[in-house]
């Protein structure tokens, strides 16, 4: 891990009408890291992803990406962090009009010298690393099921090895084996490229068996940030319940099996 | 950009006398990995080492490429080894190699003249099927309506009014106008030619005749066709959709009772109601076009009018009116119903639900003239 974050975001506010959101929040992302962040529902935690890879503009605060500040960036800057970084949305959010092919063949058109041949074969490796089948390639989203979208959507994410990927809950609505796949391919991407992951989850099972940090957001801030180790020690009475409750302690027992 | 990561690769090859040896430098990524992939794919079939202790990233496109480039120094019956690779590397190798798809060759068949046969003929069934479902759906509102009418408890007024006010009250507007603007058309055009043999007052019966008969009710239905039958697949389909449609089976509610009925119901009810204001606008933007453009006075239009258009005609255009109704109704409901799950295909069935309805209005309205002419009515 270097010792600059990768993704570092000051004082944030983020406000829908009166409601208020996110209210001075911090927060770190290193290199390499994977880092889930939980809250309850309306915590804001998908408005946190939309904040740091600019689809929401905040109120006031600063979104620093790569040492570069984001929100003060020109349209090239902005677009060369973009190339940098890659989004799964929930639902996969694949072109309906498009085969899951040519929706990971999209952004590789932004790349200068790369010819239609080379574009397909790395197209089909990425639906393969994916775990879908070669197959998949030539369907389109509408015949796919949600974990096939979600995995053509990873795909998507990963088409031009970004050193950043956004996951906006990666394992929800997937079966429980789909779910542990799903898991272990996130893992091992990381490791295997470098890859800094930013994951929003509600599943107990991911944190424990991917994330090697967590940051639980709650009081319209990151409450606290730290290993599973950390989160356990926490005393404050949502994060206690969360770590401490009965699915908590199925996931751990899980966790404690594999290792 | 691209300028700068080309200068991010370096690619040294030296040929000795027991094989290639290529260094690579700096980046290889998607970025550079067209110069890589030609690089290598212009390396001769022998022994290669290749050296990656100088390379700062590799990702998977550069992965990939170092493992095609393994993969044909094996086909041919050489080698290619790796030097330098930390561990993270030759992981990543391991893993793109074990994902390389495996494609087999595509079977590409001409189509011979039995598939092309067999094209045309599921085009044909499909037609026919297509044909059967309408029948059908056909049957199960009348059905409902029988239903209804035993058991009034079940049938829904509240919603029937409401879709009244939105087939009916909400179209007259553009009713009026379009109707208002062909009377004005057919005065013109009608005066232009009839001038010629001095045969202006009959202008008033070539626009109460071809309005009456054919115009006021026909381009009635096409604007409700256009309007309604895609409210109505939109509707429906969207509830089919979001599975609400299974939801109120599950629930014991019947759809063709809640859906279908007070819709088609309301279309057969309001349909001849606007084409009865159509007439009336169509015949008032002729008189006026005529008063403006031939002189001939709204009392002489009367009087024309009553003398030389027989009320038959007024009945020939108002009994397709119901007929119309049902067939824009059950058109739109049933493209409602065969949406799928997902908006790609809701709005396909839109679309298709308008070009249906509106091309079946007048293959119906050609029918009802043979019948007509044939009844010599």
């Amino acid at each position: 891990m270097d010792n600059e974050p990768i993704i570092s975001l000051r004082g944030i506010r983020n406000q829908f009408g009166a409601q208020v959101v996110h209210d001075n929040l911090d927060l770190d992302v290193w290199r390499g890291e994977v880092l889930g962040v939980v809250g309850g529902s309306g915590t804001g935690k998908s408005v946190l992803l939309r904040t740091i890879v600019g689809l929401l503009r905040p109120r006031a605060g600063s979104v620093f990406l790569f040492g570069q500040d984001a929100l003060a960036a020109t349209e090239e800057e902005r677009a060369m962090i973009d190339r940098r970084t890659g989004v799964m949305f929930q639902d996969g959010a694949l072109f309906s009009s498009l085969t899951v092919r040519e929706n990971i063949e999209v952004p590789m058109r932004a790349i200068d010298g790369l010819t239609p041949d080379l574009r397909r074969a790395l197209a089909d490796l990425k639906i393969s690393m994916s775990g879908l089948a070669w197959s998949a390639g030539d369907k389109y989203p509408s015949e796919l099921s949600g974990g096939m979208r979600k995995r053509a959507g990873l795909a998507r994410a990963l088409a031009l090895d970004p050193e950043i990927v956004f996951l906006d809950e990666p394992t929800a609505g997937l079966d429980p084996i789909g779910a542990s796949a799903f898991d272990a391919l996130i893992k091992a991407l990381s490791r295997q490229l470098g890859l800094t992951v930013f994951l929003v989850t509600h599943d107990l099972d991911t944190l424990h068996a991917t994330c090697d940090r967590i940051a639980v957001l709650a009081e319209k801030r990151v409450l606290v940030s730290g290993t599973m180790q950390d989160m356990l020690n926490v005393d404050h009475p949502w994060v206690h319940e969360y770590f401490h409750g009965p699915r908590a302690r199925a996931a751990m027992a899980a966790k404690d099996r594999n290792d | 950009m691209n300028g700068a990561a080309s200068s991010l690769l370096q690619i040294e090859v030296s040929e000795q006398d027991t094989g290639s040896r290529i260094r690579l430098a700096g980046s290889l990524s998607v970025q550079t990995l067209s110069r890589l992939d030609a690089a290598l794919r212009a390396l001769p079939t022998r022994p290669t080492r290749l050296d990656l202790s100088a390379v700062t990233r590799l990702d998977t496109a550069g992965a990939w490429a170092i493992v095609m480039l393994q993969k044909r120094m094996t086909d041919a019956g050489s080698l290619a080894e790796i030097d330098g690779a930390n561990r993270q590397q030759l992981d990543l190798l391991k893993t793109v190699a074990a994902a390389l798809p495996e494609i087999p060759p595509k079977q590409v068949t001409r189509p011979g003249l039995s598939e092309r046969l067999a094209t045309v003929g599921r085009a044909v069934a499909g037609g026919v099927t297509f044909l059967m479902e309408l029948t059908g759906y056909l049957g199960i509102f009348l059905s409902r309506l029988g239903r209804a009418v035993l058991h009034p408890r079940e049938f829904r007024l509240t919603a029937l009014v409401h879709h009244c006010q939105e087939v009916g009250l909400r179209a007259v507007p553009i009713v009026s106008l379009m109707a208002f603007l062909i009377g004005v058309v057919l005065a013109f055009q009608g005066s232009a030619q009839l001038r010629q043999f001095g045969a202006e007052v009959f202008v008033v019966d070539l626009i109460a005749i071809s309005i009456l008969r054919e115009l006021g009710i026909l381009l009635t239905s096409i604007i409700v066709a256009g309007r309604t039958a895609s409210a109505f697949t939109a509707a429906i389909g969207s509830m089919k959709m979001r599975e609400e449609i299974d939801a109120m089976r599950t629930l014991g509610i019947d759809p063709a009772m809640a859906l279908f009925v007070p819709r088609i119901l309301a279309l057969l009810l309001m349909l001849p109601i606007l084409g009865l204001i159509a007439n009336v606008m169509g015949l008032l933007g002729g008189a006026i076009m005529s008063w403006i453009e031939l002189g001939i006075s709204p009392a002489m239009f009367r009087t024309r009018l009553i003398e030389g258009t027989g009320i038959s005609h007024v009945i020939v255009g108002m009994v397709k009116a119901p007929v119309f109704a049902v067939i824009i109704g059950v058109v739109g409901c049933h493209a409602g119903m065969k949406v799928g799950n997902n908006a790609e295909s809701l709005g396909r069935m839109t679309s298709n639900a308008v070009v249906t309805a509106i091309f079946a209005v007048i293959v119906a309205d050609a029918l009802f003239s043979i019948f007509f002419a044939q009844m010599e009515i």
